[in-house]
């Protein structure tokens, strides 16, 4: 129904909103030996040119994407961790330039790349309102005249002259949210907003995008949440390492979205042929118990190459996803301050205690991250299976627990 | 509708001045964010902007004239002095501040886009108002000292701009260089204090030895101060080439730190 409007409506042009043809993009990573920080190294190094060559790795994060988008539509993006999405968004925004082909935008572009980018904690609302607005592009007539209904999309009013830095996460986030979401872009750049704020919130949000695609402008949406995008979009891109497998619709791209994880698993046992930079890797991931119970606990132990040249602390990041590749659960090891060192080879464990997963198959990835990039994605590096039992003392008919993604630890009482 | 290409950059590119115009709102944002940043939590607030250049000139004025025996020619020391480190403090504040910019901005310039040379630009609206508050402090002293600079103050607004462009231009690559070499940080710092006492800013050139002139004379810093001190504290007027090169290379030096700037500016949210 959305094409069928969108065919109808279509102000801006008849033309493609965006145009991609011949897009790569290839970051030169040097190997820590060999790249000058400090520019006393630098002048050292270009005085004795004569040495040996700098060693530069290629990393190719896009290889020859062509596409095109016309306006109306609104266009999941799906595709494993590494495929290159966000480097695709990155693009588009212009916060990288390509290495090679060209890309076409019949308007300006609007991002909810990462929502929130510019707020400063110590302004108040309505300044970062206005200072956020104008990084997006955002002329100071256009915010005026819309305030009052981002204000109002966000629910903030009473807070407007508070700093953001005494706001509660949930109200920084809609007011970032509504700032980008009023900005009159052409088109208009989402990755994975929709994680965030409560459920009304993000009605509003799915909305919001519905009624921008209904004006016959463009919406990318990048996602983990299938749902999300077999909801909301009108055709799909489907990439992987780095290329575009295939562009059609949605149901065709998830097809093969679920099919790659089937595909992926013995070939990446190999370090060298997993995505990210390579200076740390997993020597070995393995799930303790393989064959677990909801509600009990999944123990994925690994270990880590040294690499005593490699300066900076790291983090770990691991992904527990479910039979159609959506993330049930991400666990950061930043968010609980853990950091290891790379100078000795490390043993670690992850304990997933929550959610109580649900009967099924599991796949697990896990990355490490240092610097601001990964250097290893190990996408299902061990998987496991929870069997079918319910956790709770009375069992019931399936449509007591047939629903939702996980088992929830809740809990009734009389007040 | 304009339709926006996106090819790879060129071997070699100039600073696209159209996409610069268009987002100068964002520079005005910036400006004033710093300026309310600064003075938002502390007690004294705009106080602070006249006390800090008021006691280094003291200081300043207790070593050259009492320990140094410096000799100040027409002008009061204390006006001579203060003036120089209102000056001097604008141009260093410009560098220091905008210094590191870039890196602290991280999230901004690896997110979102806008002309980035945007950012180390917009400290030049904190470290102006601070000026601008701090010349009117001198007008006081001035007329508490009875100092009165002539027709040649008019002026004043031109070597304020020249300035504030050569102070940009050393801005630019500094906040550049240290997105990729952090160690600009340490360099900066020790770096304009060896200025500060190698320009004649809180002395007269007239008293710097004839051996020595030379290297003065290669020194920007030394024919601006000279049209500063000329225009407010009563010092001769400088070398009509001195006149034309404060005007000349501040021009060329922006333009060149722009360029360069512009030529590291591609690969600033791969490194940052």
């Amino acid at each position: 129904m959305l094409q069928q409007l969108a065919s109808n409506v279509s102000p801006v042009s008849k033309d493609a909103s965006i145009t991609v043809s011949g897009l790569s993009k290839t970051y030169r990573i040097y190997t820590r030996e060999h790249q000058p920080t400090t520019a006393a190294e630098a002048v050292i190094k270009k005085m004795k040119r004569s040495g040996p060559k700098k060693v530069v790795e290629q990393f190719q994060a896009l290889h020859d994407v062509s596409f095109e988008v016309n306006w109306g539509e609104v266009v999941g993006i799906i595709g494993r961790n590494g495929a290159g999405k966000s480097t695709l968004l990155k693009i588009i925004n212009r916060i990288t330039a390509p290495t090679t082909g060209r890309l076409e935008l019949g308007g300006r572009v609007g991002s909810l790349l990462e929502v929130g980018t510019g707020f400063h904690p110590e302004l108040t609302g309505r300044e970062n309102i206005y200072l956020n607005g104008t990084l997006l592009g955002m002329r100071r007539r256009e915010i005026k005249e819309r305030f009052d209904a981002i204000v109002d999309f966000a629910g903030t009013e009473k807070f407007l002259d508070t700093q953001v830095k005494r706001y509660s996460t949930g109200m920084y986030i809609r007011l970032a949210f509504a700032v980008a979401a009023h900005l009159d872009s052409e088109i208009l750049v989402v990755d994975e907003v929709l994680a965030v704020g409560d459920s009304d919130f993000q009605a509003k949000c799915l909305r919001k995008m519905r009624e921008v695609a209904r004006d016959g402008r463009t919406v990318l949406l990048v996602s983990h949440q299938l749902q999300t995008v077999s909801d909301l979009c009108t055709s799909a891109l489907y990439m992987d390492a780095g290329r575009l497998v295939l562009h059609g619709t949605v149901e065709e791209a998830m097809e093969e979205y679920k099919r790659s994880f089937a595909r992926a698993a013995p070939i990446l046992k190999e370090a060298s042929a997993r995505p990210g930079t390579g200076e740390l890797r997993f020597l070995e991931v393995e799930v303790a118990n393989d064959i677990t119970k909801p509600g009990e606990e999944v123990i994925v132990e690994f270990s880590i190459g040294a690499n005593p040249s490699f300066g900076n602390r790291y983090h770990i990041s691991g992904f527990v996803n479910d039979e159609n590749g959506m993330v049930i659960a991400q666990c950061d090891s930043r968010v609980i301050d853990f950091w290891l060192d790379p100078s000795t080879e490390n043993e670690g464990r992850l304990v997933l205690r929550t959610p109580w997963l649900k009967p099924g198959a599991y796949t697990v990835d896990m990355m490490i991250h240092a610097g601001g990039h990964p250097t290893d994605i190990w996408e299902q590096a061990c998987h496991f299976q929870v069997l079918p039992v319910t956790p709770y003392p009375h069992p019931t008919t399936p449509d007591g627990t047939d629903r939702g993604a996980v088992f929830p630890d809740f809990d009734y009482s009389q007040r | 509708m304009a339709t926006i290409v996106i090819t790879p950059p060129k071997k070699f590119s100039i600073p696209k001045v159209g996409e610069l115009w268009e987002a100068r709102e964002v520079l005005y944002r910036f400006g004033a964010r710093d300026v309310t940043l600064r003075y938002r939590q502390t007690l004294l607030g705009v106080v602070w902007v006249v006390l800090q250049p008021l006691l280094t000139a003291l200081v300043f004025v207790l070593v050259f004239t009492k320990v140094g025996h410096v000799n100040y020619g027409n002008s009061k020391p204390i006006v001579f002095i203060f003036a120089g480190v209102v000056v001097w403090n604008l141009f260093s504040g410009i560098i220091t501040r905008a210094q590191g910019s870039l890196v602290s901005n991280r999230d901004l310039v690896s997110k979102v886009f806008f002309p980035r040379m945007l950012v180390p630009l917009a400290v030049v609206y904190s470290c102006l108002v601070d000026f601008l508050v701090s010349m009117a402090f001198l007008v006081v002293l001035m007329i508490l000292f009875g100092v009165n600079p002539g027709v040649a103050v008019l002026l004043g607004p031109l070597w304020t701009v020249m300035v504030i462009l050569l102070g940009s231009a050393v801005g630019l690559v500094t906040s550049a260089l240290t997105v990729r070499y952090r160690d600009v940080n340490y360099f900066v710092p020790f770096l304009l204090q060896f200025l500060l006492f190698a320009s004649p800013i809180i002395y007269p050139i007239s008293e710097v030895p004839a051996k020595y002139r030379i290297i003065y004379d290669l020194n920007p810093l030394t024919w601006l101060m000279q049209a500063f001190q000329w225009s407010f504290v009563r010092q001769p007027i400088p070398y009509p080439w001195e006149i034309a090169a404060a005007i000349v290379v501040p021009i060329l030096a922006f333009v060149a730190g722009a360029i360069i700037f512009e030529q590291m500016e591609r690969g600033f949210a791969d490194t940052i």
